[in-house]
């Protein structure tokens, strides 16, 4: 490499700059879940107390609301994760007709703005009268995590040597051992990172599940109720907090999970 | 498993094969082996199924709402085909609203451009080693990272006792600030209730995805055409402007698909942080809930649909797609 390898300074000011954009800002939710001041935003925060996180842990509305969105996350991914590979594991290789228009499906709810995904199910509901439950935050949400594992699953397919499939047929093990022999173990860290990031997808989303949830309340529309009609600031705090921890996690280890491969983790969310 | 279907070398003849038969698992792995289309259609059956009929099926609802009408006396919906709903979109008022949306989501777009660009450029050309994996994540974790957490955080920053307001006044620079909010149309009375702070909030949450496939396509621009322009005695001015934007162009118009479409159809960050005066998603929002007019929410909530077919359109001529 020459000389002409080093970064003009001001692309690298910009550059470094852009990404402190990107993350100064997340601080601010920690610090202010600390303050004194439960009234206003003001900056700097007037005192420092560790109060909110026992005020929040004994909010009766808090904990419910966090189950039901640990269960939809949980449900949603176990859907995703099945429907997701099998989609994978019939796309990766494979060449036949409709194949774009395929992939396109299994894209779009993810492509188009949630509010859409959100209306049209709320129109479905409408029109079939279906009432409102778990089960209508789950559709919502199975459909659109199904993609983030798809992504994971193929990009593994694709590096995936046909040879070991080839070598395990050769050797008489039938389709169904193969995959549970050859496959699942290849597979394994990619659907985990996949599992991973629907996980932490789900436990996030708020624009569908405003459309499908009615009346109940999942740890995101809480914290959204809260922004709209605040009532005690810094437990909001507290609460972002939470949902920020367990959507980062989930995704550190996602990355760490599919660190190597040229398509890593989600190549588009 | 699929692999099977086609590691079949063409010339061969599948059912002269010798498959081993020791029970159910070793028929049904013959038939996939023999027909290799059964084995297919099995995978996709499933996934197919739920996303036609959830998701599809949903769509052609919204469509289908999108052409009732409500009835103005009893609020019920009536369940006949009508434009009349449609037509209701033509009112000034909720012109207003979506071409109120639709130059948020170009000057969003832009902006997430102009700050995308260094990012991407200085992570596809110059960072090595730790710093790729930096950058990559320093975008990644943004990007994944709770989004209703990330727009709380603008909130807190641009609140008029935020800390915005005091840094401007630790550097005496207090007017610069009221002058930009005195602004006619973009101002307001403070950052978190003006255009300007709705602007910044969706440019920080929907900046990432302009970033990845942005550098994606500059990846990809080969360094010797850029030893070629340099050779050839271009600036690093003209480099950029006609080889490298052009190259990346792709990449850019990828990018911008997300940011667009994830701002024309969000409602939460303008009823968050910003002015009175409603976007489309909020449009959508109010009237399928308090106002309980679904069929006028449902062909509000094409409209983004249709503006982005016309986008893809536009981007698919210009190559966007290879850069996804």
């Amino acid at each position: 490499m020459r000389s002409d390898n080093r970064p003009p300074l001001f692309l690298t000011i910009s550059a470094i700059g852009g990404l402190l954009f990107l993350h100064l800002p997340i601080l601010l939710i920690f610090l202010y879940a600390f303050t004194t001041d439960e009234r206003t935003y003001q900056f700097p925060p007037p005192g420092l107390t560790t109060q909110w996180f026992a005020v929040a842990w004994h909010r009766a509305d808090i904990w419910p609301a966090l189950y039901l969105s640990l269960r939809v996350a949980a449900l949603s991914t176990i859907m995703a994760l099945i429907l997701g590979t099998l989609c994978a594991a019939a796309m990766a290789r494979t060449r036949f007709f409709g194949r774009d228009q395929i992939s396109l499906l299994i894209i779009l709810p993810i492509a188009l703005p949630g509010i859409i995904t959100g209306m049209s199910l709320r129109s479905a509901f409408s029109i079939m009268d279906i009432p409102f439950s778990t089960w209508t935050i789950l559709m919502g949400h199975a459909t659109f995590c199904i993609v983030i594992v798809f992504n994971n699953a193929v990009a593994r397919f694709r590096r995936l040597s046909g040879s070991i499939v080839e070598a395990s047929l050769d050797l008489g093990a039938n389709s169904f051992q193969t995959f549970r022999y050859v496959l699942l173990p290849n597979l394994g860290s990619a659907l985990l990172a996949g599992g991973m990031l629907a996980f932490a997808l789900s436990f996030d989303e708020v624009i569908v599940t405003t459309f499908t949830a009615g009346q109940q309340s999942t740890l995101p529309i809480w914290m959204l109720n809260e922004l709209v009609r605040p009532r005690q600031r810094p437990v909001t705090n507290v609460v972002a907090i939470v949902v920020f921890l367990t959507t980062f996690v989930p995704i550190l280890i996602a990355y760490y999970l599919t660190r190597g491969g040229s398509e890593t983790a989600g190549g588009g969310k | 498993m699929t692999l099977a279907a086609d590691l079949t070398p063409r010339e061969a003849k599948p059912n002269g094969a010798v498959l081993p038969s020791r029970g159910l698992g070793d028929r049904v792995s013959a038939v996939f082996w023999r027909h290799p289309n059964v084995l297919l259609v099995t995978l996709l059956a499933l996934p197919l199924l739920w996303l036609v009929v959830v998701y599809l099926g949903s769509l052609a609802a919204l469509l289908l709402q999108s052409f009732y009408s409500i009835d103005e006396f009893s609020g019920m919906i009536r369940r006949e085909f009508t434009l009349s709903t449609y037509a209701e979109l033509l009112r000034p008022a909720n012109m207003d609203i979506i071409i109120r949306t639709v130059s948020m989501s170009a000057a969003v777009t832009l902006g997430a451009v102009i700050i995308a660009f260094p990012i991407a450029y200085f992570a596809a050309r110059y960072a090595r080693g730790h710093w790729k994996a930096l950058f990559y994540l320093g975008v990644m974790l943004p990007l994944w990272s709770s989004y209703l957490v990330k727009v709380y955080a603008w909130k807190l920053i641009l609140a008029r006792e935020g800390i915005i307001t005091w840094v401007t006044d630790g550097i005496g620079a207090s007017a610069v600030l009221n002058g930009i909010l005195a602004l006619p149309v973009i101002g307001g009375s403070s950052l978190s209730t003006s255009y300007i702070g709705t602007w910044l909030v969706f440019l920080y949450v929907w900046l990432p995805y302009m970033i990845l496939p942005m550098q994606a396509s500059l990846e990809r621009v080969p360094q010797s055409m850029l030893e070629a322009s340099a050779d050839l005695g271009a600036s690093r001015w003209q480099t950029l402007r006609t080889v490298i934007f052009p190259l990346a162009l792709p990449g850019i118009i990828a990018g911008s698909i997300f940011t667009f479409s994830l701002t024309m159809g969000d409602y939460i960050i303008p009823q968050i942080v910003g002015s009175s005066r409603r976007f489309i998603g909020q449009a959508v929002y109010q009237l399928q809930g308090t106002a309980g007019n679904i069929p006028l929410a449902a062909a509000f909530a094409v409209v983004p649909i249709v503006i982005m077919l016309i986008y893809l359109t536009i981007a698919r001529r210009k190559g966007a797609f290879d850069a996804l």
